[in-house]
């Protein structure tokens, strides 16, 4: 069996279609958009082009589309776009959830250590925030509701439209992380309500670096990176032109075969699943029906997640897991923790996020390297031998 | 993956002195589930000498590496010589630890430590109690 790759929520490789769009980039159409001559001028059609691409793919216009760095300055920008317009009118509160990505947490720290409020919503087991909690938590002086599409670890996927249609109502703003949605799932900012929403390249077979933000005409976007009228003054920098065009190329196609490539990492998802839930004492983290097409979180009582993944390597799988030694941190996911999830068996989490090309075969080979791996470790833990034993009570079914 | 070194993934791998004692003359454990590294010693001494030693570890690939190469270090060893071990002498012997996975030879140490603690407190066998006052459950984090 060839080197399976199950960890594209962490990233993507870049499909064909991205890369034969990105070469002519690089040497032949170099120049920088800014430039009159025309050369200059060349590049500048095709960041036109790229644009329109994009905003299409999200039922937008193209003068609501900016090119960032990549999903986390998306993030950064809109969320302190969000509280500079809130400031204004002295609303300094912001409504978010417990598991959003660090490029959402870690801004939103910052802002509560300016003068910002910071209401971080339950998530709860199934990993799904509802339009009501949402409503309750507004307040006369929310500035910025921002809810991520789908979480990047989990998967699990938000009521997005009807969150939207909650803030439309309360006239509150409202961003939406849509890093890991983006070629995954169908967007339409229109009908969903949305006001900003950031998505990245290298998640959807684009590459890395490069990333997008819509914010609906009529909000004044912050720069957070000050220098030269690109991206109509709201993103200083020369663009990337080569990510950007490969980014456009990669969203486009991913949209193109969106429910196609949908059905069949389903049908792989849902045989690891069940095939992974024959384990005993695990547990599916989020929610088994409202997840990412490509998602699979356990959680295996007793072991730990780095081990796992080493292991896994070594039988030719790559993948990943929220344990406190692969977070690089002391704590395990906060994303499992805001589940509900113990630390105990938090630590002992595997995620595995597939594409398209995921087959059957592949998954019936992780299963049994699963299976195996989790019995090893288990066979050398002195938690496991506990649980066992009956010194200690299991937390999983 | 280049996050370890060889004799890391050799230990991960191929750990040696994987199991347990049922009649241990000593049996020490360390560390805590909530931060994710566990490490239970069994060792049987006979004439102050370790002659079978046994582990279980749960934790990460560095945490089950360094028990390994702990066992190996101190088996056939008298009983002073293993108190001596250091964690140093652990990351030394495993070609070295990232950084952040030093904790795990500290727990290695300090699950020796506990190991024969408990077999002098089993046995007996007077000792200064000093020599055991470094031994905590959990330095590196506060859950
Ligand atoms: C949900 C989510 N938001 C934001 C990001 C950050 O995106 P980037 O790596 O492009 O900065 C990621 C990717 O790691 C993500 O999964």
């Amino acid at each position: 069996m060839d080197y399976i790759y199950a960890d594209n929520a962490a990233t993507t490789a870049v499909s064909e279609t991205a890369l034969n769009a990105m070469l002519p980039f690089f040497r032949g159409n170099y120049g920088n958009p800014s430039s009159l001559h025309s050369v200059g001028q060349r590049a500048n059609e095709a960041l036109i082009a790229a644009r329109e691409t994009v905003a299409k793919v999200l039922n937008a216009d193209a003068k609501e589309i900016i090119f960032t760095s990549g999903g986390s300055e998306a993030d950064n920008q809109a969320i302190v776009t969000a509280a500079d317009i809130g400031a204004k009118k002295g609303k300094k509160h912001i409504v978010s959830t417990a598991f959003e990505h660090h490029a959402v947490l870690h801004t939103l720290r910052k802002l509560e250590k300016q003068g910002y409020e910071v209401t971080l919503l339950d998530v709860h087991e199934n990993g799904i925030v509802t339009p009501e909690e949402v409503a309750a938590a507004i307040r006369e002086d929310t500035c910025l509701v921002t809810v991520m599409f789908a979480n990047n670890e989990i998967g699990t996927v938000q009521p997005i439209k009807e969150i939207g249609a909650v803030c439309r109502e309360k006239k509150v703003l409202f961003h939406t992380d849509a890093v890991q949605a983006a070629g995954h799932l169908h967007i339409d900012v229109k009908d969903m309500n949305v006001d900003m929403l950031s998505i990245s390249g290298h998640k959807f077979h684009g590459p890395k670096g490069v990333g997008a933000l819509y914010a609906r005409r009529g909000i004044l976007l912050s720069s957070i990176i000050e220098g030269g009228a690109q991206e109509r003054g709201k993103r200083a920098g020369t663009e990337n032109l080569p990510a950007i065009v490969g980014m456009a190329a990669a969203l486009e196609e991913a949209a193109a075969h969106l429910d196609e490539n949908a059905a069949k990492e389903r049908r792989v998802r849902d045989q690891l699943i069940e095939g992974l839930s024959e384990i005993e004492h695990c547990v599916l983290n989020g929610d088994r029906e409202r997840r990412l097409p490509g998602n699979v979180n356990f959680c295996f009582e007793g072991i730990e997640g780095e081990s796992i993944l080493l292991l896994l390597d070594d039988k030719g799988i790559a993948a990943s897991s929220g344990s406190a030694c692969t977070s690089g941190s002391l704590e395990p996911s906060h994303v499992l923790l805001a589940i509900g999830r113990p630390h105990e068996i938090a630590h002992g989490s595997l995620r595995l996020s597939i594409d398209e090309t995921a087959t059957e075969e592949q998954a019936a080979y992780i299963i049994e390297a699963v299976k195996d791996t989790v019995a090893l470790l288990r066979s050398m833990s002195p938690v496991w031998r506990d649980l066992k034993s009956g010194k200690q009570q299991f937390i999983t079914k | 993956m280049a996050l370890y070194s060889e004799k890391v993934m050799d230990h991960f791998r191929n750990p040696r002195n994987v199991g347990v004692i049922e009649d241990a003359d000593g049996v020490g454990e360390v560390g805590n589930a909530r931060c994710g590294d566990i490490m239970k010693f069994y060792i049987k001494v006979e004439n102050d000498i370790i002659t079978d030693i046994k582990f279980e570890t749960f934790g990460c690939g560095s945490a089950i590496a360094s028990a390994s190469m702990a066992t190996e270090l101190i088996k056939g060893q008298p009983v002073e010589r293993a108190l001596e071990l250091t964690n140093r002498a652990v990351v030394e012997a495993l070609d070295g630890l990232p950084a952040h996975k030093i904790h795990c030879s500290v727990l290695a140490e300090e699950v020796i430590k506990a190991a024969l603690k408990d077999y002098y407190d089993k046995h007996g066998i007077a000792y200064d109690p000093a020599l055991f006052a470094e031994t905590h459950d959990c330095e590196h984090c506060d859950v």
